[in-house]
């Protein structure tokens, strides 16, 4: 396996959040200690409900917030918040909803070659063809280059964006929910069309999203997030055929397939999301986790290595009083 | 109460509504036909600009005032609806006929408390006393899973998550033991856990208490796993409508089979291989508009898709289509 | 089915007009917008052109030709509009009073929106500590009664065009900053931003090429209500003796100094106040215009 194009190292982010006008600020571990890497060409699907800090993640890859701790590496070398230009070369993102994406006041010429203005690259002429390039590529004649966002189509904007983030050739693209805004038929045509960039340049995607069957069609691999923690984290066969985390389950369990003979499926998750600002002790899934026991109010899980990642819990651990080896659930 | 079990509930024949606009008018929702029994859920799905909302919003009689809606037969339990008055609307709607919105806060008043708004629920359509009225919130708010219901009740809407509001929106829903939900969108904007849980209290809650629910919804997953009945809608048309098992199972309409390959299924479509498509656009509706909508993106569209287009199919399971049997045997499907 | 190669032309058409072919149209179907402006632009037209338009000097004394009646209440036409009590061409000082008017709403709105913007814009992109001193500031100044602080300010430097220019330039910036602030919150939320951001765009790029041209139509709409605030506020200085000094002509001052004469020959007030209120209308009528074709809600 080659060296990984982009790692995480126990990066976190805090954020401190007033409570009240008068209250005192509390801490907010919107990511905790996440440690991540992804090799060239792979797919690491990110999932999570709302507020588990997937979101929070991905803009620390993209240099919009700085971690509070830990380090990010692109082919091994750090990224600080000064080299803000040299990681814009290397990660671009795709965000989920391409109303809001792309500036209503720019031509689509103007918003694609940003990034080579921005960057300095070539001359007028250059960028103009460089332009021409890559629209084709994702699929759209010349002839809109002089047209504006407010004449497209959802799915034609989210190509728009697309272009947009390949114009530099980045390694890695952090594909925030790209297809969610976007109906069913002209979803797949995204997915189809990410699937082939990708084979073609080799690209690596961090693919967050919350439908959980894009992501086991698309994602070599996959971590679940939860709280800001990954709580497990494996190759994408193995975490659908055999969830170890019982949040995994759940999440999995919820999926909606079409199949009419399934009813609506119980996903045992008891109480709602816990507030991030007052996490639980112990394992933070303990209050929602059908197997949980006293032991997992007090103490948190340890990560235990897996195929292709880690699980934390203690279900999994052999020091764990809880071990239970052939716990698949 | 009637309950004559024989009986359609609801009965819509040629629902029609059109759209008064500066380049023409807009057909947004073209002569669609169906049935609704007791206790029964219909799926109408349907991808962004098909009508499907538009449709919920005709039967509450919730339309904006420029469109037109007229409909050969739009009949719910005996009461015309195409000629009842804005005062038998009001009346009907919250009492007889619920509806539920995709996003809660659209349904929920800021500045009152979930009691306040639960009794005034009931209390606007029944003469009972408001002890009477907390009660029955009390018990609705425990039966769509609420804990510590009684204490609830003296919140504001923006101190719950969005899982609980949507809670809080089906037992408002609820008061008045409507006969009829319509729920528009009602999971879109929850996470996935909490979608499977909001509808299996709605599954659950329409069969205990036999009302009758319209779910409209972009997402063939959730249609698979709730509807009774399904009506696929197309660009203002009910394309396909029958039982869920039949549709999935032997999806006729050209277009249902598009969109079901559009959607990866575990264990059918080969992990990172490559997706079903629908190429082109749902196409203008403004002005006349003839022949099969569908068939610019068809891939049998054929001269005869431009002229009459004929229901197909037996009573239950219906589709519109030149074909017999929908192009099924074109694309290598059993028959 | 057949699968679409990402090489395969787009099967959709493009429709649907420019959003300038969408702004041009709006213009076109709004009256009042170009009623205003047809005003605003006649104005400018004839303050510009004074020297060739006036028919006298219009500091030329006449003592013997004092309060001569404007044409329609039986003057001649050597005077259209009369002569004041120093005998001075009253049409002649009307045009060059136009130059005062639309000299001191154009400079002081252009003081006040850089002062404004610049501090709306801080304080919306950047939030935290620069927000709440931008937020103090406004409030500071909100407290302030501007005209009883002009008044106080002319009253101490004296009374001169520039000063009363300078005083209304750094007195009326409160708005700009409320609304830039508010407008710029509302856009950096927006995913272009971030999107801007993530290939590394300068802040100043970003806020001067992604934010601005998107809050500029809410700017000029401001431009507008602050020029006509403005213009009125020089008329009640130069009315109260405290702004434009005599003899320049200022339709305040003029109004002023008809006010001893008023019941008696009362066109001196009228004249000047007619064109004063239809200055301001027009203004605000054009300010009007312009949110209601360049407000978001009606972009499609």
């Amino acid at each position: 396996m080659s060296a990984p194009v982009l790692e995480l190292k126990n990066v976190a982010k805090t954020y401190r959040v007033k409570q009240g006008m008068f209250g005192k600020p509390k801490p907010l571990n919107a990511v905790d200690d996440v440690s991540l890497s992804l090799n060239r060409g792979e797919v690491l699907g990110l999932v999570g409900e709302s507020g588990c800090g997937k979101s929070t993640l991905a803009k620390i890859l993209l240099g919009l917030e700085e971690p509070t701790s830990g380090q990010v590496l692109v082919d091994g070398e750090a990224i600080g918040g000064q080299d803000r230009l040299a990681l814009a070369r290397r990660i671009q993102p795709i965000f989920q909803d391409p109303y809001s994406s792309l500036n209503p006041r720019k031509t689509i010429a103007d918003i694609v070659s940003l990034p080579l203005r921005v960057h300095g690259v070539g001359d007028a002429k250059s960028r103009a063809k460089s332009v021409r390039e890559t629209l084709e590529l994702v699929g759209l004649p010349a002839r809109v280059l002089n047209t504006y966002p407010s004449q497209m189509s959802g799915g034609q904007r989210q190509r728009v964006a697309i272009a947009r983030a390949l114009i530099m050739h980045p390694e890695i693209v952090i594909c925030d929910e790209p297809t969610s805004a976007l109906d069913v038929s002209v979803q797949s045509q995204i997915l189809n069309l990410l699937n082939e960039l990708r084979a073609e340049f080799g690209l690596t995607y961090l693919f967050i999203s919350h439908d959980l069957a894009v992501v086991e069609h698309l994602a070599t691999r996959v971590a679940v997030m939860y709280l800001g923690r990954i709580v497990e984290e494996a190759d994408v066969g193995d975490l659908f055929d055999a969830p170890r985390h019982p949040y995994t389950r759940a999440l999995l369990n919820s999926v909606l397939t079409p199949d009419p003979s399934l009813g609506v499926p119980d996903t045992q998750l008891g109480s709602a999301y816990p507030n991030p600002i007052s996490p639980p002790s112990g394992c933070h899934f303990h209050p929602r986790c059908p197997f949980a026991e006293t032991l997992c109010k007090t103490k948190a899980p340890r990560p235990v290595p897996r195929a292709g990642g880690h699980v934390e819990c203690h279900l999994h651990d052999p020091d764990s009083t809880m071990y239970r080896p052939d716990f698949t659930v | 109460m009637s309950k004559d079990m024989t009986k359609p509930l609801l009965s819509v024949r040629g629902l029609t509504l059109d759209i008064p606009l500066a380049r023409g008018t807009l057909h947004a929702v073209r002569g669609i036909d169906f049935d609704l029994y007791r206790g029964e859920t219909l799926c109408i799905v349907g991808e962004s600009g098909s009508g499907k909302s538009l449709t919920s919003l005709a039967v509450m009689g919730l339309l904006d005032k420029n469109i037109q809606r007229s409909a050969d037969l739009m009949d719910f339990d005996g009461i015309e609806l195409t000629r009842a008055s804005n005062r038998e609307m009001r009346a009907l709607r919250g009492d007889r006929i619920a509806m539920i919105f995709q996003e809660p806060m659209t349904s929920l008043n800021p500045a009152y408390t979930i009691g306040d708004q639960l009794i005034e629920a009931l209390r606007l359509h029944r003469s009972v006393s408001r002890d009477k009225a907390r009660a029955r919130a009390v018990e609705l708010l425990e039966k769509v899973g609420i804990s510590a219901a009684a204490s609830r009740l003296g919140q504001y809407p923006h101190q719950l998550s969005g899982g609980l509001r949507q809670r809080v929106v089906i037992a408002m829903a609820l008061m008045c033991e409507p006969e009829l939900i319509i729920a528009d969108e009602p999971t879109t904007a929850l996470d996935v856990t909490i979608q499977a849980q909001i509808l299996r209290l709605l599954v659950d809650l329409t069969k205990e208490m036999d009302v009758a629910m319209i779910l409209i919804t972009h997402d063939l997953g959730v249609v698979a796993r709730v509807a009774d009945k399904v009506g696929v809608m197309y660009a203002g048309e009910l394309v396909e409508t029958g039982p869920a098992a039949e549709v999935f199972g032997k999806p006729m309409h050209p277009y249902t089979r598009g969109l079901l390959r559009c959607i990866p299924q575990p264990g059918m479509t080969e992990r990172g291989g490559e997706l079903g498509t629908i190429p082109g656009i749902v196409p203008s509706l403004i002005g006349a508009v003839q022949g099969c909508a569908f068939r610019t993106r068809c891939p049998h569209a054929s001269e005869a898709c431009g002229g009459e287009i004929p229901v197909r199919g037996e009573q239950s399971h219906r589709f519109l289509c030149v074909y017999a049997d929908g192009a099924r045997s074109v694309e290598g499907e059993p028959a | 089915m057949s699968v679409k190669k990402t090489t395969a032309p787009l099967m959709e058409e493009i429709t649907g007009p420019t959003p300038r072919q969408i702004l041009r149209k709006r213009v076109t179907g709004h009256t009042g917008l170009l009623f205003g402006l047809a005003v605003v632009l006649i104005l400018l037209f004839v303050a510009i052109f004074a020297p060739l338009l006036a028919p006298h000097d219009p500091y030329a004394q006449s003592l013997s030709n004092r309060m001569v009646s404007p044409v329609f209440l039986g003057g001649t036409w050597d005077h259209p509009l009369g002569t004041d009590h120093l005998g001075r061409d009253y049409l002649s000082r009307l045009i060059y009073g136009a130059r005062v008017s639309l000299l001191i709403g154009a400079v002081a709105a252009a003081i006040s929106g850089v002062i404004g913007t610049a501090m709306g814009v801080a304080a919306g992109y950047f939030g935290g500590k620069v927000d709440a001193v931008v937020t103090f500031l406004i409030n500071v100044r909100l407290a302030m009664p501007v005209v009883l602080v002009a008044l106080a300010v002319v009253a101490i430097l004296g009374g001169s065009l520039q000063v009363v220019i300078g005083v209304l330039g750094l007195l009326l910036w409160d708005r700009f900053a409320v609304v830039m602030r508010a407008s710029t919150l509302q856009v950096r939320r927006r995913e272009y931003v971030a999107a801007a951001q993530a290939i590394g765009a300068s802040t100043s790029r970003v806020i001067l090429s992604e934010i601005m041209p998107n809050i500029v139509n809410n700017l000029i709409v401001i431009v507008t209500l602050e020029m006509a605030h403005a213009i009125l506020l020089e008329a009640a200085l130069s009315f109260l003796g405290l702004g434009v000094q005599p003899p320049t002509p200022s339709w305040g001052l003029m109004i002023s100094e008809g006010k001893n004469m008023m019941l008696f020959e009362p066109w001196l007030v009228l004249i000047p106040g007619v064109v004063l209120f239809m200055l301001v209308l027009a203004i605000n009528l054009m300010g009007d215009g312009l949110r209601d074709v360049t407000a978001p809600e009606n972009r499609s």
